[in-house]
């Protein structure tokens, strides 16, 4: 594939400038990586090494510069298209582009049809590269259950499907666990042997994988500091290892921030004064034990390691002596006390870091430092003074006023560990406080803690993957499987294995444990190298079903997974189906009315007696005068009061003008309106009958008017809701459903897939809309079920005219879904803007309640556009007035534009790269 | 329980809406343009009503009847023949179709007693029932009317004169605006808190907090105090500035008690916003959740169709969710000036209501916890 005529250089970057807001990632950086080999980038977090990687391969828009990858402009769409079966990348982040409800094998499966590989060619090449990722077993075990190491094999797994010629990996290894971290680079040294033309671009934390690489360029500040092999830098440097070669690259004033972490021998320890005790602490999750009979004692002021593979217990064990979890069985104390969820006095002696970053990202340095210490109730006095020390201590108080999304990596940690001791803890639980931190941070964090340690005998409980922090801890624990295999000294663990390094040692343990050989990577990596799967030829299709196919089938799939998200739809629908149609009644009864009756005949009688004897009326006791009417009305209890003048009688005899006077109760006009219209009518046909019983026929100008109420006889309110009701419902559920499936993507980062792969902006909205599209009319025909079947509705019409109108509906309601989502990325704001955008128009302006010919300014334009209107003549057409498509076709016309008019307004708003 | 700790909890929240422009654009769109256009566009129940007339009579009387559909109730009645009228029926083109008969008149002075036929298309359930007892009225009075005039007998002239209170023009604008509000402090009261708890438990935060000495009770109730503030402001400036100044709609009583009664049924629908975000497992099951919630307790709340005219049993059911007391409390306050004396029941009601989800949403919350 590579052309030898071409320049040896896998990507060229020139002049390459990147912001976010105000922060410069990338400061006018020109670089070009060498093809073929194994290129890393090193550096502090935070100075744009993630940045780079991603415009490298094309998951980022270029801002300035220019970057060239497999020999052609990244900025150039087209060359983006054709080069990007030829590119792997591998976000930063344990498994960020996997799917967690997606079981191993549908992961892989789903990236193998991305690439248009066929079902066979893909079987055969995920069997193959899951046996040599060691995954081989795991095919049905769903990602989000996978451990950490698990999980960044399964994404290289994924990567390495297509054949990449370039394969990008960012901070492949951060938070794995030694042993998976070597099985990661075996496999990937069996890879570049079995495909010597592929070029690696990696970034890392760990000096010791950077010192395997054959090209390293250390950044800093969005600049490059240095290039070259590792040799030419520890030459260029004077350095004996990468990390002192890497703290000599950097500034002065970095420089100068870092010491030698140096370790002060263990105090002599009180034997008696124990911080944490553990005994016989177990852990179950269901049938799954996660911590198994696992015991230790700390001592005050000690510092106490916790290793082991990624998954096996070491945060569950933490959060049982937090009181985070009531373990299962066994006991957890701290400074002799039981550990009591209750108990907020022992909280406030502990001091707690989880393995993410979990502080408020909405609030500054200060503003969580603050927020912290109020919590943990120190006097408000000593506030200020008390930040001011952290901010000091932790070198924050530069960064004071800054959001943490916009610090690196090291200076969160650093500040989660300050927030963690803002109340001067005596026990410090640290769960991975180092993972993906760099060099100079890492030291700078451990002088922190030995300082602790031994100046305050601060108790410490720090799990690390780390070996070398392993080293400076008094004692470790190393864990698998929720088992502890060791526990003691690093130097007698070092010792007892007859091991070189502690690594060594930890490594012979856990493949013990696991009764795993370290050749089993390297025999199984030579049979795969035996059965190479020729590479499909690219597709290059501009629009390609397959792809669209392989969205739609894991859409459907995570749809499976998550039942609750159909059900609710579906279930959902039919209750709100029922609650609107009987709710919506315009057929207003049962009002309450009064009477204030000064003439008090037989005459004002019969007056009265007609309207009592309506069914919407119900008369309470007379009024007695305008005062009682006053309060009453006021009170809500009358909505309507009559006023008969005295005399009434003798005027009406004597043929007399009189003046009969009605109240109605006006806060709801909608109901008043209707009770104007029932007094009006009754009042007139009272007259009638008194003319016509006095003066006879001729007279009285006898007639009538017979009222039909057409399409709905009985009046009945569901016969008139429920086809109303129908196209809201079919509006609301998958508007949101769609809407979501995206937006959360971007939240949860998946959406990179579609940043990185041959996928077209249509395929992907289509391939999303699909299977909501089917739910969507699974959910009409439920609905029309239901309506006819239980609610009795009559279905007069062409059912044939109603279904194709559901189907174009609905396309229309999915893709409105997928609008909204192509501008909002947070799952919030689509909530919130999904509700907004579809409730309103629909109940309000679409013909549901007011027929859209009666609306009027802005509402009347919305109802004039929106295709709920539309759908709503419709359903009401064939439902109750036995219409077919010949009477209803202008109703069509606005239905079958809507749908494909909105995926291609998403496909525009729709970003194909993040920025 | 320390009111310190849930005050800078609460505080909190509030931080993270500012930075938040989306969703604080959000709230400003959804109390100022939504309550402002729905406001506009709702039409009166009467207005414009589409009518067709076939007059198959062709005399003064008919003409004179044909003459009497005045606007804003209806539209200029569109003379059709009797073979048009069930093709426009048929595509809701008219609500109402008016046949008069041939010799409508004659028939009439001749003792006769025609007969008008009225259709109504029952499906449009607003316009139908108030519509066609007005056309009645009209139509009656029409040939009434005309019969006094041509008989010169001394009939009676009973008047009837309806007068609406509180709203004396029937203004359909005042009472959709503030109905408006309220459905929008229900939305998005119960939105604001769920999701509050929701990102806090997807980001991991909500574990951070309880290694700290804060209790769940704490937790809730600072997402409670804060989202609801948020949108108790925001209803108070959209009642004095959108409808009060904007639409000039008056508001006859006390908007000190009418705001307590919010505060009331703030503290029901953000507790409620905690329940559905505990039952929830992810946003998007939250999403679905808002719906179902969200559909049934705007409809039936009596502030989009009568309530005496629901069916009993929803009645009932209803009165167990705080909009239904919301609603009533609102319209007695705002439009009919009612004062404490008359609307203590709902004030109770909805306190009632909000301890009770207030209790049942904790004890769900603590049991997520777990």
């Amino acid at each position: 594939m590579v052309d030898p005529a071409e320049p040896a250089f896998v990507a060229r970057l020139m002049g390459v400038s990147h912001t976010y807001g105000t922060t410069l990632a990338l400061d006018g950086i020109s670089l070009d990586i060498p093809q073929g080999r194994m290129a890393g980038f090193i550096g502090p977090d935070g100075v744009g090494k993630s940045t780079l990687l991603s415009l490298i391969a094309g998951a980022r828009s270029i801002q300035r510069g220019d970057v060239q990858a497999l020999g052609g402009d990244m900025r150039a769409g087209r060359h983006r298209r054709r080069v990007c079966p030829a590119i792997a990348y591998m976000p930063q982040g344990l498994g960020r582009n996997l799917y967690p409800t997606l079981s191993v094998f549908e992961n892989a499966d789903f990236f193998g049809s991305l690439f248009g590989q066929n079902k066979a060619e893909r079987q055969q090449r995920i069997r193959t590269l899951l046996k040599r990722t060691g995954l081989a077993g795991f095919e049905d075990r769903p990602a989000g259950k996978l451990s950490g190491g698990m999980k960044q094999k399964l994404s290289l797994c994924c990567a390495l499907l297509h054949d990449p010629d370039l394969l990008i990996l960012d901070e492949p290894t951060t938070g794995v666990d030694p042993l998976s971290r070597r099985q990661f680079w075996n496999l990937i040294d069996d890879i570049r042997a079995a495909r010597p033309q592929i070029s690696v671009i990696v970034a890392t934390a760990y000096m010791e994988e950077a010192a395997r690489f054959d090209w390293l360029a250390a950044m800093d500040s969005g600049k490059v500091l240095a290039t070259g092999s590792p040799q030419e830098i520890l030459a260029h440097t004077g350095a004996a290892t990468l990390d002192d070669a890497f703290i000599a690259l950097m500034p002065e004033d970095k420089r100068s921030a870092h010491h030698a972490v140096e370790l002060q021998p263990p105090p002599s320890f009180d034997e008696a004064d124990f911080a944490i005790e553990a005994q016989d602490l177990t852990m179950r999750f269901g049938a799954f034990t996660a911590v198994d009979n696992v015991s230790f004692r700390i001592r005050r002021g000690e510092i106490f390691g916790f290793l082991g593979s990624n998954g096996c217990g070491k945060s569950t064990t933490m959060k049982m002596l937090t009181g985070l979890l009531p373990a299962s069985e066994g006991t957890a104390k701290l400074f002799g006390r039981q550990v009591d969820p209750r108990d907020m006095d022992i909280r406030r002696r502990v001091g707690y870091m989880s393995q993410a970053f979990s502080l408020y990202t909405e609030l500054t340095v200060r503003q969580n430092l603050d927020l912290h210490a109020r919590i943990f109730r120190l006097p408000p006095e000593t506030i200020p003074t008390r930040i001011e020390e952290m901010g000091r201590r932790f070198q924050l108080l530069e960064v004071m006023d800054t959001l943490p999304d916009a610090l690196p990596l090291g200076i969160r940690q650093r500040l989660s560990l300050a927030v963690a001791l803002v109340h001067s803890p005596e026990v410090l639980i640290l769960d991975e406080p180092t993972s993906g931190v760099d060099p100079i941070a890492r030291d700078q964090l451990w002088a922190m803690l030995i300082e602790l340690s031994r100046k305050e005998k601060v108790t410490i409980f720090i799990s690390t993957h780390f070996m070398n922090e392993a080293e400076r801890c008094d004692r470790i624990s190393l864990m698998h499987a929720g088992k502890v295999l060791v526990s003691d000294t690093p130097a007698a663990i070092q010792e007892n294995r007859q091991a070189a390094t502690l690594e060594e040692a930890f490594i012979g343990y856990l493949e013990d444990a696991t009764m795993e050989t370290p050749d089993v990577v390297a025999t199984e990596s030579e049979e795969g190298s035996d059965t190479p799967v020729p590479a499909a030829p690219p597709h290059r299709r501009l629009f390609d079903l397959r792809r669209i196919l392989s969205f739609s089938r894991r859409e459907a799939l995570e749809l499976r997974r998550d039942p609750i998200r159909a059900t609710l739809a579906l279930i959902g629908s039919v209750i709100l189906m029922f609650v609107v149609g009987y709710g919506i009644n315009m057929d207003v009864q049962n009002l309450t009315f009064a009477v204030l009756d000064r003439d008090d005949t037989v005459a004002s009688r019969d007056y009265v007696a007609n309207i009592a004897g309506s069914r919407y009326f119900i008369e309470e006791p007379p009024l007695q005068d305008y005062a009682d009417l006053d309060g009453r009305m006021r009170g809500g209890r009358l909505k309507l009061a009559i006023e008969i003048p005295a005399g009434f009688a003798e005027r009406v005899a004597r043929g007399n003008d009189v003046e009969i006077g009605a109240w109605i109760d006006g806060a709801m006009p909608q109901r008043a309106e209707t009770i104007r219209g029932y007094v009006q009518g009754m009042h007139a046909a009272w007259l009638a009958r008194h003319m016509r019983e006095t003066y006879g026929d001729a007279a009285a100008a006898s007639f009538s008017i017979e009222t039909r109420f057409r399409y709905n006889p009985g009046i009945e309110s569901l016969v008139a809701m429920v086809p109303a009701v129908i196209p809201l419902l079919l509006l609301l559920i998958p508007a949101m459903l769609t809407a979501l499936s995206v937006v959360r993507e971007k939240e949860l980062g998946s959406i990179v897939n579609f940043y990185v792969t041959p996928v077209t902006r249509l395929e992907f909205l289509l391939g999303k809309q699909i299977p909501y599209l089917v739910l969507g009319l699974a959910n009409a025909a439920l609905l029309w079920l239901f309506a006819v079947l239980v609610f009795q509705v009559p279905f007069t019409g062409s059912l044939l005219t109603f279904a194709a109108a559901a189907l174009l509906y609905v396309a229309f309601s999915t893709a409105f879904g997928l609008l909204v989502s192509s501008f909002i990325s947070s799952q919030i704001a689509a909530i919130f803007g999904t509700t907004l955008m579809t409730i309103i128009p629909a109940v309000q302006f679409s013909g549901m309640i007011d027929p859209v010919s009666s609306l009027q300014g802005l509402g009347a334009l919305i109802g004039k556009i929106y295709p709920t209107t539309y759908f709503n003549i419709i359903s009401r057409g064939t439902f109750s007035k036995g219409l077919a498509f010949e009477n209803l076709g202008s109703a069509f016309l606005p239905l079958v534009v809507a749908g494909p008019l909105l995926i291609a307004a998403a496909t525009v708003f729709l970003k194909k790269q993040a920025r | 329980m320390r009111p310190g700790t849930i005050f800078y909890l609460g505080m909190k929240e509030l931080q993270g809406l500012v930075r938040d422009p989306i969703l604080i654009g959000l709230i400003i769109y959804a109390f100022t343009i939504a309550v402002y256009t729905e406001a506009e566009s709702v039409p009166e129940t009467l207005n414009n009503a589409p009518i067709a007339l076939v007059d198959e009579d062709n005399s003064p009387l008919s003409r004179r009847i044909g003459d009497s559909f005045l606007s804003p109730y209806f539209k200029q009645p569109v003379m059709i023949t009797a073979g048009e009228m069930d093709a426009r029926m048929d595509a809701g083109t008219d609500t109402f179709a008016l046949d008069i008969p041939p010799n409508f008149q004659s028939d009439l002075i001749a003792g006769k007693a025609p007969v008008i036929q009225l259709n109504v298309d029952a499906t449009r359930m607003t316009q139908a029932f108030s519509g066609s007892g007005y056309l009645q009225s009209i139509v009656t009075t029409e040939v009434s009317d005309f019969a006094r005039a041509s008989t010169v007998e001394q009939a009676p002239n009973v008047e009837l004169t309806l007068r609406s209170r509180f709203n004396p023009e029937l203004n359909q604008r005042w009472f959709a605006s503030v109905m408006s509000i309220i459905d929008n402090v229900t939305m998005l009261s119960i939105i604001l808190t769920g999701t509050a708890l929701i990102r806090e438990r997807e980001h991991g935060t909500i574990e951070h907090l309880l290694v700290m000495p804060v209790t769940p009770i704490e937790i809730m109730l600072s997402k409670v105090w804060s989202m609801g503030i948020v949108v108790f402001c925001a209803t108070l400036f959209s009642l004095i500035v959108i409808v009060q100044l904007m639409l000039q709609v008056p508001i006859e009583g006390s908007l000190a008690l009418f705001m307590a009664g919010a505060a009331l049924h703030l503290l029901a629908t953000t507790a409620m916003g905690i329940a559905l975000a505990t039952i929830a497992g992810s946003m998007p099951q939250f999403g679905l959740l808002i719906m179902l919630v969200l559909l049934p307790l705007q409809i039936l709340s009596g502030a989009t169709t009568p309530r005496e005219s629901m069916p009993a049993m929803i009645q009932t059911i209803m009165l167990a969710a705080p909009n239904t007391h919301f609603v009533l409390m609102a319209q007695a306050i705002l439009y009919r000036g009612a004062s404490l004396s008359v609307v203590w029941p709902q004030l109770i009601w909805l306190a009632g209501i909000a301890t009770i989800l207030f209790t049942f949403s904790l004890r769900g919350f603590r049991r997520s916890l777990k």
